[in-house]
């Protein structure tokens, strides 16, 4: 990780030294292990708090909409994919854009490894290729990083960026013959009073701090359909009805669109799994559309346009 | 005042029999975190916590709460008159609150009581409530609870603290109200003089491991307006994406909001939790937004704990240390490096 965060400073004091970007989106080291803050830099001589490691695992692309100026930005596969899409969806220009690509083996699920260690408190994670070490006051513990990715990483097919400029290293190989969509099967199957329990469940810990929602890049509105007023859509209590409606109608609203970053769970503070919304939705947009997010400029997405032989099925 | 000890079981034993007297909270384990849960037949209290997810603020202050009630029907005599809606006000302890939250009712306290303004409900909720501490033996690496006037076994704001030792409870009362829930508590001993050194030293020690200092002495001394237009705040608000997780994470964040619903022919007006985070907080009828931009908002939220608070009570910054907002922030804006930025400020 040490090589892409040299490489990444470089890149950047380079870029903004010869005035071919304003400003420079990345990482930060965080000030609690396991965390990093976005940060945009416009000094060149500030290159070097850029930073890079397995704990960065927002979608960067959220800091795009609709900026003016010229942007170096780095991305992995998932946030080369937002770029995409809010490239195709008017939010920024790609002649605006200085992406820096980076080969990507995932994120570290950092619940999981709370949990590994009993939840106790990590005060620090050194990373090395491949595995990472935990400390805490009165352990050590070190994980294999492949058994501790973030689940939308363990089932990543698109870890290297599929627009760039230049990339920070060599292309990883992509993972193949993954079982992407093993969890929303097993919802599939269940039945409806099931599905509602499940899904009832799933969110009743949900303190509508919009988390989920803001840290994605999909969710641009001006107003959000649960701000508006007149009409008011949605009531603003936590009542559970209100609730549902809320991660119902976002999740519809990304759909086709969705790369599956996973920075919404990741921001969740109560851990709410709100990907199992966007993944039945990417699930069905690929089956029934062979569509996946973010992937080409050439194309609207697959919710945008119309063409007679659409599937039609579910119209009878 | 009464000091007693309660092995473990004992205390489990008197804190289900207490029932009867109070409602009683409890840190509960859900999942991978802890929350304050009322106590039922077959709750399990786990008080092998660092701090709960949540603050225990909404057991005073609840995120959605009735105020008023009534009926929407025209034809009806009684359409449109509100009625204060029906509250409940039975006597309640947090049983394992730690210092930090219970030192933020006192700070969130003149926002709700003073001369000006009384909010019933909060008060009446407030003084049936007991706050029964627990120290911090091992405070987190984010906690800076002795930078902001309170510490892991601070008492002040307690009616009743406990000492966590291993096998058994130390339980010391503090005020009056405390006294009476020590006193319905059944079993326990009075302590042997090495158990209260042990306590003491348990409390010393606690105090030593807190290693967040956060400088807040000279915010009192700086002018509002240098503060205001400091030159930090666009870099400090970048990553924010206006979530509300701070704001309802804070254990001293009582913004809300007021809303009307209708159901049929009835309707409620509740109150809500806002947060400064959100767009929407400032945004005026005309459509005019005083605080358009996100880093308006991340100051406003920054300035009003750490100045403007400040100086309109005179008793310290609006935040208790308890570090939830550094540990859960999603992209990590940290409090204690503002209040670093804010404190260490110039302005040219």
């Amino acid at each position: 990780m040490q090589e892409y965060t040299e490489k990444i400073r470089e890149v950047a004091k380079r870029l903004l030294q010869a005035g071919e970007v304003d400003v420079f989106i990345g990482y930060k080291k965080g000030s609690v292990p396991m965390m990093n803050e976005p940060i945009l830099i416009s000094d060149p001589q500030k290159a070097d708090l850029l930073y890079w490691d397995s704990n960065c695992g927002l979608n960067l692309c959220t800091y795009l909409t609709k900026r003016t100026d010229r942007i170096g930005i780095i991305a992995n596969g998932c946030n080369s994919r937002s770029i995409v899409n809010h490239i195709v969806e008017n939010q920024i220009n790609r002649e605006q854009l200085y992406i820096v690509g980076i080969p990507c083996t995932g994120m570290i699920d950092y619940r999981a490894v709370n949990r590994a260690v009993d939840l106790r408190e990590i005060l620090d994670i050194e990373e090395a290729t491949g595995r990472f070490t935990v400390k805490g006051k009165d352990f050590e513990e070190t994980f294999e990083k492949k058994d501790y990715l973030q689940t939308n990483c363990s089932v990543c097919i698109h870890r290297n960026p599929v627009i760039y400029d230049e990339m920070v290293a060599d292309k990883v190989e992509e993972q193949r013959d993954i079982e992407i969509f093993e969890d929303v099967r097993n919802i599939e199957n269940m039945g409806s009073d099931q599905k509602w329990e499940f899904f009832t469940n799933m969110i009743s810990s949900c303190i509508r701090c919009y988390a989920c929602r803001n840290v994605c890049p999909l969710c641009y509105c001006p107003t959000c359909f649960v701000d508006e007023s007149q009409p008011q859509w949605v009531g603003k209590s936590i009542d559970p009805t209100d609730t549902m409606t809320f991660h119902i109608l976002r999740a519809y609203h990304c759909a086709g669109r969705c790369t599956d970053c996973g920075a919404c769970e990741r921001a969740c503070p109560v851990g709410i799994p709100v990907r199992q919304f966007t993944k039945k939705l990417n699930k069905d947009t690929l089956e029934i559309f062979s569509w996946e997010a973010g992937l080409t400029m050439e194309q609207r997405p697959v919710l945008d346009v119309y063409r007679p032989d659409d599937y039609n099925d579910f119209i009878t | 005042m009464t000091t007693k000890v309660f092995t473990r079981q004992e205390w489990d034993r008197a804190l289900k029999a207490v029932r009867e007297s109070y409602k009683i909270f409890v840190p509960v384990k859900e999942g991978d975190f802890h929350n304050f849960r009322t106590m039922e037949e077959d709750t399990v209290p786990d008080f092998d916590f660092q701090n709960s997810r949540l603050s225990p603020k909404s057991i005073v202050y609840p995120q959605s709460e009735r105020m008023f009630e009534c009926l929407s029907d025209r034809e009806d005599p009684e359409a449109g008159i509100l009625k204060e809606a029906e509250k409940e006000y039975t006597p309640q302890a947090i049983v394992g609150i730690r210092p930090c939250d219970a030192h933020a009712f006192h700070i969130i306290k003149p926002n709700f009581d003073n001369p000006e303004y009384r909010d019933p409900w909060w008060i009446r909720r407030f003084e049936s409530t007991v706050l029964v501490g627990l120290g911090c033996n091992e405070p987190c690496s984010t906690c800076f609870c002795t930078s902001v006037g309170g510490g892991p076994f601070h008492e002040e704001y307690l009616d009743v603290i406990l000492y966590d030792m291993g096998d058994k409870f130390l339980a010391k009362g503090l005020t009056q109200k405390g006294e009476e829930f020590i006193n319905k508590m059944t079993g326990g001993n009075p302590p042997e003089d090495a158990v209260l050194k042990e306590a003491e030293d348990l409390a010393a020690s606690a105090a030593g491991k807190i290693t967040s200092l956060v400088p807040t002495e000279r915010l009192r001394e700086k002018a509002v307006n240098d503060l205001f237009d400091a030159p930090f705040w666009e870099d400090v608000a970048f990553a924010c994406i206006n979530c509300g997780t701070c704001t309802y994470l804070c254990p001293t964040c009582w913004c809300f909001d007021i809303q009307d619903e209708t159901w049929e022919n009835h309707v409620d007006r509740i109150r809500n939790w806002d947060s400064c985070m959100f767009p929407l907080f400032t945004l005026e009828a005309s459509g005019h937004n005083p605080r358009e931009n996100k880093s308006q908002r991340v100051r406003q939220r920054f300035m009003h704990k750490l100045k403007y608070y400040v100086d309109k009570y005179e008793k310290g910054v609006q935040c208790t240390g308890c570090g939830r907002c550094v540990c859960y922030c999603p992209v990590n804006i940290d409090i204690r490096q503002v209040a670093r930025l804010m404190d260490e400020y110039n302005a040219q």
